[in-house]
C-alpha cells in the first residue's frame, strides 16, 4: 500500500516534468506562429537554415553547460576561453596559411581543454567553489588572450579560405556548423544516458556524498565536465571565428550568460542532478527564435535583451509553480 | 568520543590577532605603495593619496552590501544592471524636466526597488538559487536601460552635479567621505547589531536561523534593498565622474565586486568573514592599478594579477582552516555540502 503510494508519488513527477517540456515545446509553436503571422518570411527553409547555424554554436556549448551544471557547478569562463582558443587558431592560421582547417580545430579544442581542465582541478582536487574557480580563470585567460594577440585584431583578410570554409561549408547539404551541433547533441545524448561514467554524472550531481560512499569517483568526474566544457568552448572558438570572420580580445564577452540561460530554459536544474538533453535541446531553440526572429517582427533590437530576460524569468517562475504543484498533488494522494 | 568544543568567545591572543588574513592584505597595501613610491618620485605625497582612490572608489559602494550577500551565502550578479538601470533613469529623467535633486532621489529609489525585487524573488521562491534569480534581473535590468536609451548617451548633468565625482572638502575627496561614512556604517552594522549576528547565522545554518526564531525572510529583504541602495550610489558617483551615462555603463562591476570581496577572505560558502578584508582588498587593487599605470603595464595584466589573486586567495584560505579545524566534523567551505 505504501509502497503504491510512492509509486503514484513519483508517477506525478514524472508528469509534472513531462509537463514542463510540453509546455515548452508549446510555447516554442505558438511563439513561431504569432511570429508567422506578423512576417511570413520567418517559416522559410532559407530562415530556418539560417536560425540553426546562427544557433549551433550556442547549441554546442549548452551541452557541455548542462553537463557542468549537472553537478551542481557552473562555468563563467566559457566567453574567455572561447576568445583565448579563437584567437590562437586565427594566429596560427595567419602565420602558416596553408594548415588544413581540421588542424585549427583540434588546435582550439586543445588551447580549450587545457583550460578547461586547469579550472577541473582547482573545484575537484583543491575544493574551490566553480564560481569563484571560474571567475578567477576567466580574468586570467581573458588577460592572456589580450597578451597573446598584443591588443590586435585579426581580420578576414589575415584567414586563408580553408579557416572560413569550417562555417560556410556544407556536409550533406547541411551547413557545417548545423552537422557539427547535430554530432555532440547525438553524441552527448547517448553518453549521458547510456553509459555508465553519464549516469555517474547525474549521480554526482543529486547527491554527491551518497555518490562517494557508493563508490563513484566523484573527484575526477568533476574535473572531467570541466575539462569537456573546456574542450566545447574550445571548438566553439575556432567556430565563432571563422563565422563571424574576425577574432578579438574581448570576442564573446559576456556570452556565458547566454548559454547558462539556455540551459536553465531547457530545465537543467542549478542545483544540480536533474535536466536532460531533449529539454535541453528546446531550450537553446527557443533561446535561438529570441535571438534571430525579434528583429523580423519589427521589434525594436534594444527591446531583445528585456523581452529575453523577461521570458527567461517566466519561464523558471513557471518551472517552480509546475513542480511544487506537483509535488502538492503527489502528497494529496498519499495522504488517503 | 572526542571532544569537541565550540568556542563562542575565543581568547585574544597576539598569535591570532596576527594570523588574520586581514594582515596579509595590509602587507599587500603597503608592498604595492613601496613599489608605486620607488618608480615615481612623485608619487608619495598626501594629494596622491587622496586622490588616488577617486578612480575607484565609485564600485568600491557595492562591495559594502555584496560583502553581506555573500556571508548570507547568496551571491548577486545583477548589481552593475541595477547601477545602469538606475543611472539611465537619472540622466533621462532630468534631461525630461525634472529638477536634478528628485532625479537623483528617483535613481536611488528605482534601484532601491530593483534590489526589493530580487529579495522578493528570492524569498518567495526558495528554490531558485540566487545565482539564477539575480541572473534573470541582470539581463532585465540592462535590457530596460536599453529600452529607455536604445544606444544614445544622456547626461548635460548641471555643473554642480559634478562635485559627487570629482570635488573634495579640503583636500580630501567627497567620493571618500561619503564610502568612509557608508563603510562605517556597514561595518558597524554587520559587526555590532543584533542583524548582523543573524546575518552571520544564517550564512551558517539557514533552517536553524528560521528554527530559533530569526525571520530570514525580512532579513533577506534588508539586505536586498541595501544593495539596490548602494546600486543608486554607484549610479551618482559614476554618471558624475563620467559626465553623461549610457546603458552600457558598469558593465562587469558584479564581477570585480565579488572578487574584492572573496578577496577580502569572505568564504563563498557563506557564515564567515570581516568587512574590514573586502575594504582594504578594494585599496590594495585600487592602488595596484594605479601603480600598474605609472610603469605602463597593460591593464590586461591586471586582469591576470586579479585572477591569480582571486584563486590564490581561496587556496590559502582552504589550507589555513584545514589546519586549524582539521578535527571539525563541518567543512564549511567543500564543495559537497552545497546549499539546495
Amino acid at each position: 500500500m505504501k509502497a503504491d503510494a510512492k509509486l503514484r508519488a513519483l508517477r506525478a513527477m514524472k508528469a509534472a516534468e513531462r509537463y514542463r517540456e510540453l509546455g515548452l515545446l508549446v510555447f516554442i509553436v505558438v511563439l513561431c506562429a504569432v511570429i508567422q503571422v506578423r512576417n511570413p518570411g520567418f517559416l522559410t527553409i532559407e530562415n530556418i537554415a539560417d536560425l540553426l547555424a546562427n544557433t549551433a554554436i550556442l547549441g554546442i556549448l549548452s551541452v557541455g553547460m548542462m553537463m557542468v551544471i549537472l553537478t551542481g557547478g557552473i562555468d563563467l569562463s566559457i566567453g574567455a576561453t572561447i576568445a583565448l582558443s579563437g584567437m590562437v587558431s586565427a594566429l596560427t592560421v595567419t602565420a602558416l596559411p596553408g594548415i588544413p582547417p581540421i588542424v585549427s580545430i583540434l588546435e582550439g579544442m586543445l588551447v580549450g581543454l587545457a583550460v578547461g581542465s586547469l579550472i577541473g582541478i582547482l573545484v575537484a582536487r583543491f575544493d574551490v567553489l566553480p564560481i569563484i574557480a571560474t571567475l578567477g580563470i576567466m580574468n586570467v585567460v581573458r588577460g592572456v588572450t589580450y597578451l597573446v594577440s598584443k591588443g590586435a585584431w585579426v581580420s578576414s583578410y589575415q584567414m586563408s579560405e580553408g579557416f572560413r570554409s569550417i562555417s560556410s561549408g556544407k556536409i550533406l547539404g547541411v551547413n557545417n556548423l548545423v552537422a557539427l551541433a547535430i554530432v555532440v547533441y547525438a553524441a552527448f545524448g547517448y553518453f549521458l544516458n547510456q553509459t555508465r561514467m553519464g549516469r555517474r554524472v547525474y549521480a554526482v550531481g543529486s547527491n554527491p556524498e551518497a555518490a562517494d560512499v557508493s563508490g563513484i569517483p566523484r573527484r575526477n568526474i568533476v574535473a572531467f565536465v570541466y575539462a569537456v566544457m573546456g574542450a566545447l568552448s574550445g571548438l566553439a572558438g575556432v567556430l565563432w571565428v571563422s563565422k563571424f570572420a574576425s577574432a578579438q580580445g574581448d570576442t564573446a564577452g559576456g556570452y556565458e550568460m547566454n548559454v547558462i540561460a539556455a540551459a536553465v530554459l531547457g530545465g537543467v536544474s542549478i542545483a544540480g542532478g536533474s535536466g536532460k538533453v531533449s529539454g535541453l535541446f528546446l531550450g537553446t531553440i527557443l533561446l535561438g527564435i529570441l535571438n534571430n526572429a525579434l528583429p523580423l517582427v519589427n521589434v525594436s533590437p534594444f527591446w531583445q535583451q528585456a523581452i529575453q530576460g523577461l521570458i527567461i524569468l517566466a519561464a523558471i517562475l513557471t518551472n517552480v509553480l509546475v513542480k511544487r504543484s506537483g509535488q502538492h498533488q503527489a502528497l494529496r494522494k498519499r495522504a488517503i | 568520543m572526542s571532544e569537541r568544543r565550540i568556542e563562542i568567545d575565543r581568547p585574544w591572543s597576539w598569535r591570532r590577532f596576527f594570523l588574520r588574513w586581514e594582515w596579509l592584505l595590509v602587507l599587500i597595501f603597503l608592498g604595492v605603495n613601496v613599489v608605486n613610491s620607488s618608480l615615481s618620485e612623485y608619487y608619495l605625497n598626501l594629494d596622491t593619496f587622496l586622490g588616488t582612490p577617486m578612480s575607484f572608489l565609485d564600485k568600491a559602494f557595492l562591495v559594502l552590501p555584496m560583502t553581506f550577500v555573500i556571508i548570507l551565502g547568496n551571491i548577486d550578479i545583477s548589481v552593475a544592471s541595477n547601477v545602469a538601470l538606475s543611472a539611465v533613469v537619472m540622466a533621462t529623467s532630468y534631461n525630461l524636466g525634472l529638477p536634478m535633486p528628485a532625479a537623483i532621489i528617483l535613481c536611488l529609489l528605482v534601484s532601491t526597488a530593483c534590489g526589493v525585487v530580487n529579495g522578493l524573488l528570492m524569498t518567495r521562491f526558495k528554490e531558485l538559487s540566487a545565482v539564477i534569480v539575480t541572473l534573470s534581473t541582470m539581463i532585465i535590468y540592462r535590457g530596460i536601460a536599453y529600452m529607455i536609451l536604445e544606444n544614445r548617451a544622456a547626461g548635460k548633468f548641471p555643473e554642480w552635479f559634478s562635485f559627487f565625482g570629482w570635488g573634495s572638502v579640503g583636500p580630501v575627496p567627497f567620493i571618500l567621505i561619503v564610502f568612509a561614512v557608508c563603510a562605517v556604517f556597514f561595518s558597524v552594522l554587520l559587526h555590532k547589531t543584533a542583524f548582523g549576528r543573524k546575518v552571520f547565522g544564517m550564512g551558517n545554518n539557514l533552517m536553524a536561523s528560521r528554527y530559533s526564531g530569526v525571520r530570514t525572510d525580512s532579513i533577506i529583504l534588508a539586505v536586498s534593498a541595501l544593495t539596490g541602495l548602494m546600486a543608486g550610489f554607484t549610479a551618482v558617483f559614476l554618471s558624475s565622474r563620467m559626465g553623461s551615462t549610457r546603458p552600457n555603463v558598469a558593465v562587469g562591476y558584479e564581477l570585480e565586486v565579488i572578487a574584492m570581496v572573496v578577496l577580502g577572505g569572505v568564504s563563498t560558502s557563506g557564515g564567515k568573514g570581516s568587512l574590514a578584508g573586502p575594504i582594504l582588498a578594494i585599496f590594495s587593487v585600487g592602488f595596484l592599478n594605479y601603480g600598474l599605470g605609472l610603469v605602463n603595464v597593460q591593464a590586461q595584466i591586471l586582469l591576470i594579477i586579479i585572477g591569480l589573486l582571486l584563486i590564490l586567495s581561496v587556496l590559502v584560505l582552504k589550507v589555513r582552516f584545514r589546519g586549524r579545524h582539521s578535527h571539525s566534523a563541518v567543512q564549511p567551505d567543500d564543495v559537497s555540502i552545497r546549499r539546495r
